[in-house]
């Protein structure tokens, strides 16, 4: 994955808290371990860019569900159980996306009673890329733009009367979004 | 201070159909500037859109949302001159809100 096609070259980040001085470095990994376990450390490090300063702000913001790796992990995530696949599920997309750093994504679903909408990259690092909430009176509805790693299944998990149903489709990438 | 979204809000079938433009890097976390160091997320992880003081949509979102946000929906119940109003927030606690007239 660090090997990604890089889209905008010389990124130059003014907050990166990494830099090359020894000081900072060792301040920084004091700052890891406090209030985490040994054990954790590692899974932190890897995924330290995620788990930024404000992340731990955004209480609502479902965390285990943006860390699952697959549809199963996901849905037990978002609060259920199974999805079952459902043909009511419609997921608008190009079928090849020369840039997979912006491929549009919309979800629409003819079930009754839609309570939630997710967008699932299967081969993305971590497969959820954006849960909707649907209330009353909005339509089962949502289009947005997600990045893609590599050539990958796209699923949508619609939660659906207190059910999880899923639809899937292929979408294949001929530059990769992950880096870029 | 995070630059304006772009919201429209038209009427579309009797429903009001909103497009959002956001501008933010979405940053993924997992890509490495020249020296090697991995640069740190930065991406929207809510956002909220609201007419007459109603949720109509409630996102969470991860950083596989691609930088710039694009997102568009449908609600009913709106008409041609109220206000939807879009608020989203970053996981460094930043916020933005604005609103468009419906048309």
């Amino acid at each position: 994955m660090t090997a990604m096609p890089n889209l905008e070259q010389n990124i130059v980040n003014p907050l990166s808290h990494e830099t090359e001085e020894e000081n900072t470095m060792s301040m920084n990994r004091r700052h890891f371990l406090k209030g985490t376990s040994g054990a954790t450390v590692m899974a932190l490090a890897a995924s330290a860019g995620l788990l930024g300063a404000g992340a731990a702000e955004a209480s609502t913001w479902n965390e285990n569900a943006f860390k699952a790796k697959n549809l199963n992990e996901t849905v037990k995530a978002l609060g259920g159980q199974t999805a079952t696949e459902s043909k009511d599920i419609t997921i608008t997309s190009p079928d090849i996306a020369e840039n997979g750093a912006v491929v549009p994504v919309s979800v629409s679903s003819k079930l009754a009673n839609v309570e939630s909408m997710s967008i699932l990259v299967e081969k993305n690092p971590n497969s959820l890329a954006a849960s909707f909430n649907i209330p009353q009176g909005t339509e089962a509805f949502v289009s947005t733009r997600v990045k893609m790693g590599q050539t990958s299944n796209v699923h949508a998990v619609v939660k659906a009367g207190g059910q999880y149903y899923y639809a899937t489709k292929e979408i294949k990438v001929t530059l990769g979004g992950c880096g870029g | 201070m995070a630059d304006p979204m772009r919201i429209r809000a038209n009427m579309v079938d009797g429903k009001v159909e909103v497009k959002v433009l956001m501008a933010h890097e979405m940053e993924t976390g997992q890509r490495k500037d020249s020296k090697g160091a991995t640069i740190p997320a930065w991406f929207i992880q809510s956002v909220t859109a609201s007419h007459n003081g109603k949720t109509v949509l409630d996102a969470q979102w991860g950083p596989a949302v691609s930088k710039n946000p694009f997102l568009s929906f449908r609600f009913a119940g709106g008409k041609p001159g109220e206000k939807v109003s879009v608020t989203w927030t970053d996981n460094k606690g930043e916020k933005r809100t604005d609103e468009a007239t419906i048309s």
